[in-house]
């Protein structure tokens, strides 16, 4: 900010500074100086009284010399010239017999940063490493610092490098602490000072004699250095564990880091460290700085990735305090969400309710999509408040609520009744585009059950002439081609305006040239149109997973400690990334949607990439289904209910059907899969399938419906540790898609898929189900396991060869198979060996990476 | 690693500036405060960027206290050392406002200078610093606590005249060297209490934090005792005996403080070094010992005239003897309210609708304990609907409580040696 005069300015400060009268009075002088500096602080351009200042350098007075270093570092680039004059004052200073004097001389000697000046400070500067005070020493060791990155190009002298190694023995641990920094930046080429054993073990020793700023910098460098034996590492984490639990944040997260660095191929100790940090972490969470309490909950979001119960019982440490700013409540959403569980869901929501009547509107929208997050596994609360906030009638309450009910209907396409019922003269208020959007999209897709859909699609047609945003444009084409297909006498005639304004009148390219695509599409006939429409109605992916599964702490112990946690968007929003539906309707997935079929051909070169560690009996099968050309295709999708309906009713017939033992495996099978949302403690480390389960209809056709049974051991011990992510890419490879999982490391694992075969002769295709499941070590787990594949022996439909492989894939793959259960329908044998085999091969090649 | 700090007003005037590694050159500070100003609320983030520059801030006394820095940095300690920095800005000059920074800038650069060097943090230590600074601090009103000797009327000494005002602690460390004989320490003890209230008047959640602070203005102390309650306990597991024993969860110390004699009788030894610091930080959840200090009850209807009508009954259950000062109530009403008409049952309060924040302000400048409060505002909401209704509340209370800790907590003594000479005053702070 500049003042208006800044000249008239200079010229009388010039004027005051030359006045023998105010040089000759100490404290004018001083006074003369200060209002220099002042100016200089404003903004105002002082660099023409440069010279005066040169002389008022030359003075007794130490607040003066300050005073005019202040001024002369910041100017000195410009007057290069001029600066040499200093050098000799800062020179003589250097000797004074006042250390403060002498160290103030050397700072600011190396702050003048001219390469000019180099060859005068080099001197002193050494004669600094030396000097009996510890605070000139602390300067020197800097100061060598600074002249390597003034002079890049010119080495520092090896002698220098040595002097700097040996002062990290100083008795002042500021100066221990400035050599580590100062051999860091000097050495950066190197790869920083070199950490060895003793360096590390004597920085360890004087570690308590440092400041907390000094112990940082000492954590920050250890975290370079490997311990050679695990009982050194042993030794120490034990003499770090104080620091860990330390009350001073940056000592704490310091050490964290450290010690994540150190067990990185420990996992188990790891986990325990984060364990052990959770009350510090809390603490700061508690914080009287608000910026402190800020970074506490981003580090704490970082530590749910890998431990997600972590805080589950101090879920209320996280309710957002009335007073505090949109950026933290915002962040303590993020973290409520991931800590719901049984227990505690109604106090969440309770709690979310209240957060979405917000006068900030950003704190209002977080709170709302964070309900629909919390309403992917408890739909029927969230959906009920969702539902009452409608009734507010404000448009960026309405438009939040739309759009997360939107993304919800995406994941969960059990909230569609509800949803379709609340639509219903919503858009009435919904000003934003990105409301309308969703509206229109849900409108498009659920068209035939929200009964005023015409209506409201008809007065967005009328407005279309005025409406100003591309995406509302091209969503009401889309809507409004899907409503036509199910309601054709209602829309016909608005459709036909619409299209006739779009591709005549609209002059966004965009818009007209959907317009056209759909009105060619309509030429090609109706079918056509359906086809291409009438995608998905719901992400048919991991939308039953529930919570996020635990990563490893890997993946961010990189950027733990840094400034990366904090940054806006950071933790990824995964009902924009992963729920969107626009996002999958003009961007699908390639391997989903746009190639329905796979030739088993591609199967074969998966199979020839993994390694040859494939059992014998996996490649003669594999060898058999290839001669019978098998393919595999995910159309036409199962939705996660429909599946669960099919298997319960077919887990129940044939548990009809079985014998009494195979009966028992199953009734305890399906009790299991029912209550396992309840059965385990820690929710959020487990399986949820997360729908309100409907109980199985049993059809009357059911009975007679044509379908075979079958079960089979398959031995990949690595499977279960595998991430979700990869085994469904892989399955995807292939055509099977996996629609639920548990996270990995948890016991049992289980992963649910579908696929439909296609063969070649075949007169129709058929629809797999699957389940594969790993029990684990626990003998009575075993114990089930032998009687499943005894059950696969009676199971009808089930080969003598077949059999004979899954007793022996039990015999020698002991407790480390993973039994596969699958259920075909209409029953074809060859087809299910094909398929059988392709699964093996994934997960043979899935598992042989993992090792 | 620090490149660069500087100071900003909250109105963006360049207060200090001082470039540490003259790395990343040209206007930093404009950047900065273009970014803050094109946010549309009024808390910027804390880390903001802008191509390759890494703005970590804080805001302290109504200023911006700013750091540029590079990305693998640690938050946590950019964050503590401009907390730090405010603190001893606040300790050398007094107070921490925009006219106290702009009084004393050359002794702020010098604090900078000798705290930081090449952008590493040498030292914070105020024990550590004052030798090195020379700067007197320039303090706008000076105040010491014999000032107060004489408030008393008609020369009666009262206990209000025992109450020093907040600021009696806000001056400079540094004066006290020249001036000599105020030999004054301050031990502060604050809690925070947040607490959730559901609409059934059924405790949700309950929260207190609380610190020990000293500030110092003792030239040469070198022992000092504080004592707290006996019956002080820490941790949920531990059996609470018969009568007010005081627990809190958690509790962290000062690492300068020694704790021999705490387990066996609960005091605290430390040597303070001039300046204030935190000497004790403690927290208890969940259970709180008294009851929470108010209940309010609400009643909130439509009239006939299609107004808003809320009729608020607030009583205070602390004893008689203590009252509550600054209490703020803020209710949120409907968007779109437009006027306000209130009752207010004495003439020191006040009330406000507030339009930006969508809230009615009831003010309560002194709330003795025992008492009921009673209010009536009628809002005039057009469009009024029963939806509109969910909008009011929650109702938020802030408040403070001199005298009166919600734990129980109290320092039983403190004892200083070498004892200092002269008699000793002591005093009881307003927070």
């Amino acid at each position: 900010m500049p003042y208006l005069g800044g000249e008239e300015t200079v010229r009388e400060l010039r004027r005051a500074l030359s006045n023998p009268n105010v040089q000759s009075d100490q404290l004018r002088y001083r006074n003369t100086i200060l209002k220099v500096i002042r100016a200089m602080s404003q903004g105002v351009d002082m660099s023409g009284l440069f010279s005066e200042m040169v002389k008022a350098c030359a003075t007794v007075d130490v607040v003066q010399k300050k005073l005019v270093y202040v001024f002369l570092c910041s100017y000195a680039a410009l007057n290069p010239e001029l600066s040499l004059l200093v050098i000799n004052t800062l020179r003589k200073d250097c000797q004074d017999p006042n250390p403060m004097v002498r160290s103030l001389a050397l700072r600011n000697m190396t702050n003048l940063r001219l390469p000019s000046l180099v060859e005068y400070v080099e001197q002193p500067l050494a004669a600094g490493l030396r000097d009996r005070a510890a605070c000139v020493r602390r300067v020197a060791v800097l100061g060598w610092a600074k002249l390597h990155n003034l002079q890049a190009s010119s080495e520092i002298d090896a002698a220098v490098v040595n002097e700097l190694y040996s002062l990290l023995r100083d008795p002042d641990p500021v100066v221990m602490v400035n050599c580590l920094r100062a051999l860091e930046e000097i050495l950066k080429d190197e790869g920083g000072v070199a950490i060895n054993k003793p360096i590390t073990h004597h920085l360890l020793n004087r570690l308590k004699e440092c400041d907390i700023w000094g112990q940082c910098q000492v954590l920050r460098v250890l975290q370079r250095y490997r311990p050679q034996s695990e009982d050194e590492l042993f030794d120490i984490l034990s003499l770090l564990d104080a620091s860990l639990v330390s009350p001073h944040p940056p000592i704490m997260a310091a050490t964290l880091s450290l010690f994540l660095s150190l067990c990185s191929g420990q996992p188990a100790v790891s986990l325990a460290a984060l364990e052990r940090v959770r009350g510090p972490l809390l603490a700061a969470c508690g914080s009287g700085s608000r910026e402190m309490r800020f970074t506490a909950l981003c580090h704490i979001q970082l530590l749910l990735r890998s431990i997600p119960g972590l805080m589950g019982a101090h879920y209320k440490r996280f309710f957002c305090g009335y007073a505090e700013p949109a950026y933290i409540k915002q962040r303590k959403m993020q973290v409520l969400v991931e800590l719901v569980n049984d227990e505690n869901v109604a106090m969440l929501l309770d709690e979310l309710k209240g957060y979405c009547t917000d006068v900030n509107a950003e704190t209002a929208q977080a709170a709302i999509t964070a309900i629909g997050r919390i309403g992917r596994s408890y739909s029927d609360r969230c959906l009920e408040i969702l539902t009452g906030l409608l009734g507010l009638k404000q448009d960026h309450i309405t438009s939040a609520v739309v759009q997360t009910m939107r993304d919800l209907v995406w994941v969960c396409p059990q909230c569609s009744d509800t949803v379709c019922f609340a639509l219903e003269g919503c858009e009435e208020t919904l000003q934003d585009s990105q409301g309308r959007q969703a509206l229109l999209w849900l409108l498009g897709v659920y068209g035939e059950r929200v009964s005023s859909a015409p209506y409201t699609l008809e007065v967005f047609i009328d407005g279309v002439r005025s409406e100003a945003s591309l995406g509302v444009k091209m969503e009401l084409l889309t809507a409004t081609m899907r409503l036509f297909l199910c309601r054709p006498a209602e829309t016909q005639d608005m459709l036909g305006r619409l299209l006739h304004y779009c591709i005549e009148e609209e002059t966004d390219m965009c818009v007209r040239d959907q317009a056209l695509l759909y009105y060619r599409l309509l030429h090609c006939g109706i079918e056509e149109t359906r086809k291409v429409l009438q995608g998905r109605r719901s992400d048919p992916s991991l939308g039953v997973l529930i919570g996020r599964p635990a990563e490893p702490v890997s993946q961010w112990a990189r950027s733990f400690n840094t400034l990366e946690p904090l940054r806006q968007g950071s933790i990824e929003t995964e009902s924009v990334s992963r729920g969107s539906p626009e996002h999958t309707m003009f961007d699908p997935k390639p391997n989903a949607d746009l190639s329905n079929t796979l030739d088993c051909s591609r199967i074969e070169k998966v199979h020839s990439d993994g390694d040859g560690r494939c059992s014998d009996s996996s490649a003669d099968i594999l060898a058999s289904s290839v001669a019978a050309p098998l393919s595999l295709s995910l159309f036409p999708a199962l939705s996660p209910e429909e599946f669960e309906r099919l298997w319960l009713q077919q887990l129940a017939l044939h548990a009809e059907q079985g014998n009494e033992m195979e009966k028992g495996y199953i009734v305890n099978n399906t009790s299991q899969r029912f209550s396992l949302s309840r059965s385990f403690p820690f929710i959020g480390q487990d399986l949820w399938l997360t729908r309100a389960r409907r109980p199985a209809e049993k059809d009357e056709e059911a009975g007679k419906e044509d379908f075979v049974w079958m079960e089979e051991c398959v031995r990949c011990p690595t499977i279960p540790r595998c991430s979700p992510q990869s085994l469904q890419a892989a399955m995807q490879l292939v055509n099977i898609q996996t629609l639920a999982f548990t996270p990995p490391q948890t016991l049992p694992w289980r992963v649910y898929l579908y696929t439909h075969t296609c063969l070649d002769d075949a007169p129709h295709s058929t629809l797999i189900l699957g389940e594969l499941l790993y029990t684990g070590e626990e003998p009575q787990k075993a114990e089930v396991h032998k009687g499943s594949a005894d059950g696969g022996v009676g199971a009808e439909g089930i080969e003598d060869e077949q059999a004979r492989q899954g007793m022996e894939a039990t015999a020698d793959g002991g407790q480390e198979a993973v039994k596969v259960t699958l259920r075909q329908q209409p029953r074809d044998d060859k087809a299910l060996k094909g398929f059988l085999s392709i699964l093996t091969t994934v997960l043979h090649t899935l598992s042989s990476e993992r090792a | 690693m620090i490149s660069q700090i500087f100071i900003l007003s909250s109105k963006g005037d360049h207060l200090i500036y001082k470039d540490f590694r003259g790395e990343s050159g040209g206007d930093a500070v404009g950047v900065f405060y273009e970014k803050v100003t094109a946010l549309t609320g009024d808390q910027p983030p804390v880390v903001m960027s802008h191509k390759g520059l890494h703005f970590v801030h804080v805001r302290q006394g109504g200023l911006y206290w700013v750091a540029t820095t590079t990305a693998d940095s640690s938050p946590f300690t950019i964050i503590e050392f401009l907390n730090r920095l405010s603190a001893l800005v606040k300790d050398y000059c007094g107070s921490l406002s925009e006219k106290s920074v702009q009084m004393n800038f050359a002794l702020i650069y010098e604090l900078l200078d000798e705290a930081v060097d090449y952008g590493y943090i040498q030292t914070t230590s105020s024990d550590v610093l004052k030798n090195f600074i020379q700067t007197e601090a320039v303090s706008s009103r000076p105040f010491s606590l014999f000032d107060l000797s004489n408030v008393g009327l008609f020369g009666a000494e009262t206990q209000q005249s025992k109450v020093a005002p907040s600021s009696a602690a806000t001056r400079p460390i540094q004066s006290s060297r020249e001036q000599g004989g105020k030999s004054e320490i301050f031990v502060d003890v604050i809690e925070r209490m947040s607490v959730v209230i559901g609409s059934n008047g059924m405790l949700m959640k309950a929260d207190v934090e609380g610190e020990i602070r000293v500030k110092c203005y003792l030239p040469n102390c070198s022992e000092m005792r504080i004592g707290l309650n006996e019956e002080f306990s820490i941790g949920k597991s531990q059996l609470r005996g018969y009568g007010a024993a005081v627990r809190v969860d958690e509790v962290s110390f000062h690492q300068m403080v020694r704790l021999d004699e705490f387990d066996s009788h609960r005091i605290l030894r430390l040597c303070p070094s001039q300046g204030e610091q935190m000497v004790m930080q403690y927290q208890l959840s969940d259970d709180l010992p008294s009851a929470p200090p108010f209940r309010l009850f609400p009643t909130i209807e439509r009239d006939s005239g299609g107004r808003l009508l809320m009729y608020l009954k607030l009583r205070c259950d602390l004893p008689p003897k203590s009252a509550a000062i600054n209490v703020a109530a803020t209710i949120p009403v409907p968007k779109g309210s437009l006027s306000l008409s209130q009752e207010l049952s004495s003439p020191d309060q006040s009330a406000e609708l507030k339009p930006q924040s969508r809230a009615v302000v009831w003010k309560i400048p002194r709330f003795t304990g025992g008492m009921q409060l009673s209010a009536l505002f009628k809002l005039e909401v057009p469009g009024l609907s029963s939806a509109s209704l969910l909008e009011v509340g929650p109702v938020g209370l802030s408040f403070e409580l001199p005298k009166l800790t919600a734990t129980g907590l109290q320092i039983r003594f403190l004892r200083l040696s070498p004892v200092q000479p002269g008699p000793s005053q002591r005093w009881v702070r307003v927070p």
